[in-house]
């Protein structure tokens, strides 16, 4: 899935003198306060986090209550989509006029009916709502299936994303992949094909009329050569 | 289904004869939502005056309404939140207190739809939703009619569901709501019966689906709730003009005159006095009610297998607000109620949570509430194993005896105000649970030989601590054959001077929190489950009788050893209506609680003996 990325950074937390003692702990403490927000100066939303410190040293702040700052790195995972990036999603709600996806268990998104491409139709079969391919009949949406989707926007204050289905490589992963074993298979059949087209011009009879092809060419050839030795 | 977007009344008729299928109304709306950013409003109009509030509510409107809400629900990719911003408003504004279900479903899939759709809709959503937790005040003199009554079921069974499903769906929406709750939560000036629905949809929350996500943010605004009100019933409000202003109650001898009271007499009149204290204290009022949801809504929870999940968030709130507040005086009872459901744990982490307090806390005055509220635990929890206490009263000592040894100088309250207010805190346990704890031999000889190190100590705290308590710790003392220096002179004075300095400015030689609890709906859910002094004293009283005459076979105060304490009256059971009739006699003994002398006989006694001491329970002897 596109839209993740690892970063590192250099961030310095300033800290309550009161937290002197337990500095780790409020480091931790101040990095899950990033969790689950957009943070423009990342420009994403920080999944995860590692400090490392190099140093016990920190600057000490003048005032009336001397916050110290402590400067460390981070490796932070984070989550950063942009249009037309590729998300992939569990569909929680189909209705006739949208799909609801979750992403990575957190972001909501949504398909409206107009950025679902033509060749989906909304049906509903025992009783549940579907979204179903007409070229292909075995491509279906539904609650549970895992979904490829292209971002339209995101809303980076309550991290909803506004999909769509209009291109062609998104749709149901599992379909999206069994056509992509599909395609695969389909090529290595062709080029066994190919390969057996070759094989079968080194079957043992073939291989003798060419060596004896072969032959007499040579055998030409050196009668040739033997012919101008000769001369 | 038939539609017609015109809402004056004279197109109804024509509504009934035109059929437009489900599809052709979707478009319909679809085209008055695109023709109003177009520049065309007409029918958009049409649409928002379908939507604004009506008084007269004609089965048509309704009609109407739900079917432009579910066309609307099909149409949410085509409102825009600038162009169409007076009918977004019209439908945020709606009350689903004043409609039916039918309008309450289609307005709370339509709600679901823009919550889910955009992000921006999320919070006007959320906002809309928890609004809807109150009725509108139009309401509110239905909500004891059997019609307000299911019309609050409808709405609250509606909102919730709506809330769960777009959790479902926005997964992020719970952080965003248990803001919106809280910023939203009514003030205590609010009317009782907003703020009880109010409390008692934020309690459904945290019981619910959602419960995981947001119940310890309701858990712990609703008892940052209870402390507001709390703090904001001044003891000069229960103390009125009658009652000899202001003063501290633990004088007995009031009640010689009344004993003879009758049981249905004295029912009444604690009924007529807590209805004469309550009517000028609305606040007191509300708070009864909501810890009564609270206590109901802990019941709950201990049967669902919750309870010690929401002990751990009540705990915290307790050390955050409670405890730092300045002399709570009903919102600790929630704690005690849960404790009392589940001693083994609940009860015992907040004995330890409270010793932890008291031993680390960075401010002297924490650590003295910490263990005036240890100890008022200690003496008023029935439920309490006598090990348990007596473990507790060991390790009191424990830290006295320490304290002793690394101090040489002699009387100083206010330099030492946390080993007087420790030590304090022992005889006031002792004063409650002696016997039972003196019962068993390897503690009374251990408990013994402490307290005699601690009084030969120069600090001297039988000088320092409150005089009634010292005096009645004596008493009990010689009562119970307890070796004590015996060298305290009686001042017969409830405090002193050095007691006071100990105490400081917020007087916390004289907190005990636990003392009965005022609240007449609340201490149904205290009283089993609370030692009242006369319970404890009655048996001593029995016991110098004995001593005086016969042997002391009648052992009254049973100690039951993990069963908490077994007491009886006068060797007989008492039942839990004896146990009331009592509530207003002794509530006062042996606590600060004001007394009301009206309880007995209803006359005022204007020549109350003030400050008093400890005496004798009238009704024991």
């Amino acid at each position: 899935m596109e839209a993740l990325k690892e970063c590192c950074a250099n961030i310095v937390v300033y800290l309550h003198p009161s937290k002197a003692k337990k500095v780790e702990a409020s480091v931790y403490r101040q990095l899950s306060s990033l969790l689950f927000k957009f943070n423009e100066s990342l420009d994403g939303v920080v999944l995860t986090y590692e400090p490392k410190f190099s140093s016990n040293l920190a600057k000490i702040l003048p005032g009336i209550h001397p916050y110290f700052g402590v400067r460390f790195e981070a490796k932070l995972l984070l989550f950063h989509p942009k249009p037309d990036m590729l998300l992939e999603g569990e569909v929680v709600k189909v209705g006739q006029q949208s799909i609801h996806i979750i992403v990575l268990g957190f972001s909501s998104a949504v398909i409206a009916d107009e950025d679902i491409r033509e060749d989906f139709k909304y049906k509903i079969k025992h009783g549940k709502e579907v979204f179903v391919s007409r070229s292909h009949k075995k491509h279906r949406i539904k609650v549970g299936t895992t979904l490829r989707f292209s971002v339209k926007n995101f809303d980076e204050e309550i991290l909803h994303i506004c999909g769509s289905l209009v291109p062609s490589n998104t749709g149901s992963i599992q379909w999206l992949e069994t056509k992509a074993e599909e395609s695969q298979a389909y090529s290595i059949t062709e080029k066994r094909i190919g390969n057996k087209r070759a094989a079968e011009l080194l079957e043992p009879a073939n291989i003798v009329s060419y060596r004896k092809k072969l032959k007499s060419e040579n055998h030409i050839k050196k009668s040739r050569r033997s012919k101008s030795r000769d001369s | 289904m038939g539609m017609e977007l015109h809402a004056e009344q004279s197109d109804y008729a024509e509504m009934e004869n035109v059929e437009i299928s489900d599809t052709m109304l979707f478009y319909h709306v679809r085209g008055a939502l695109k023709s109003a950013v177009e520049g065309d409003p007409d029918k958009y109009k049409q649409l928002v005056t379908v939507m604004g509030p009506d008084e007269c509510l004609v089965p048509e409107k309704v009609a109407l309404m739900v079917t432009c809400l579910k066309a609307l629900s099909g149409s949410v990719s085509c409102l825009d939140i600038v162009h169409h911003q007076s009918l977004i408003s019209s439908i945020l504004k709606m009350s689903m207190w004043n409609y039916g279900t039918d309008v309450m479903d289609a307005l709370m899939e339509l709600v679901i739809s823009l919550a889910t759709f955009s992000g921006q809709y999320v919070d006007l959503c959320l906002e809309m939703l928890v609004s809807n937790f109150m009725p509108p005040d139009s309401f509110i003199s239905l909500l004891n009619q059997s019609r307000g009554i299911l019309r609050k079921g409808q709405v609250i069974h509606h909102v919730h569901k709506t809330l769960i499903f777009i959790a479902e769906l926005v997964p992020l929406s719970p952080l965003r709501l248990e803001r919106i709750i809280t910023e939203r939560m009514p003030h205590i000036f609010t009317k009782e019966p907003l703020i009880l629905i109010y409390v008692e949809n934020m309690l459904k929350l945290e019981s619910g689906e959602i419960g995981d996500r947001v119940g310890r943010t309701m858990l712990l605004a609703i008892m940052d709730r209870l402390i507001d009100l709390d703090v904001d019933i001044a003891w000069d409000d229960i103390l009125q003009e009658d009652f000899t202003k202001g003063i501290f109650d633990m004088e007995l001898e009031d009640l010689e005159g009344p004993v003879d009271v009758g049981q249905q007499d004295g029912d009444e009149l604690r009924i007529s006095w807590m209805e004469r204290y309550f009517s000028g204290n609305l606040n007191a009022q509300k708070l009864d009610s909501l810890m009564v949801l609270t206590f109901e809504h802990l019941n709950f929870c201990k049967e669902s297998g919750r309870l010690r999940q929401v002990f751990d968030t009540l705990l915290q709130s307790f050390q955050q607000t409670v405890l730092t507040a300045y002399k709570s005086k009903f919102a600790q009872f929630v704690l005690f109620y849960a404790c009392s459901l589940d001693p083994e744990n609940c009860g015992r982490r907040f004995a330890d949570t409270l010793f932890h307090k008291f031993k680390t806390s960075r401010y002297p005055e924490w650590r003295m509430s910490a263990v005036a509220y240890l100890a008022s635990y200690l003496a008023r929890a029935k439920f309490l194993p006598i090990s348990f206490v007596a473990e507790y009263l060991e390790s009191l000592l424990e830290w006295c005896s320490i304290y002793c040894s690394n101090q040489s100088g002699g009387i100083n309250p206010k330099a030492h105000k946390e080993f007087y207010a420790a030590f304090q805190a022992m005889m006031y346990v002792l004063c409650f649970r002696m016997r039972s704890v003196l019962a068993v031999p390897h503690i009374r000889s251990r408990i013994s030989k402490h307290i005699e190190d601690i009084l030969r100590h120069p600090l001297s705290p039988l000088m320092v601590c409150l005089p009634s308590i010292v005096e009645e710790f004596l008493r009990l003392a010689k009562v119970t054959r307890l070796d004590v220096p015996d060298n305290f002179v009686s001042s017969n004075l409830l405090e002193s001077e050095l007691s006071m300095a100990f105490g400081g400015r917020e007087r916390l030689d004289m907190f005990f929190p636990f003392d009965p609890c005022l609240l007449m709906r609340s201490d149904r859910f205290i009283r089993p489950n609370f030692v009242y002094w006369s319970m404890v004293r009655s048996s001593y009283d029995n016991d110098e009788d004995d001593d005086e005459g016969t042997s002391d076979e009648d052992e009254i105060e049973i100690c039951t050893a993990g069963k908490g304490m077994n007491i009886a009256n006068d060797g007989a059971a008492r039942s839990y209506d004896q146990d009331l009739d009592e509530f207003d006699n002794e509530m006062s003994k042996m606590s600060i609680t004001p007394k009301v002398a009206q309880w007995f006989g209803g006359e005022l006694r204007t020549d109350m003996q003030m400050p008093s001491r400890i005496r004798p329970c009238p009704d024991s002897l």
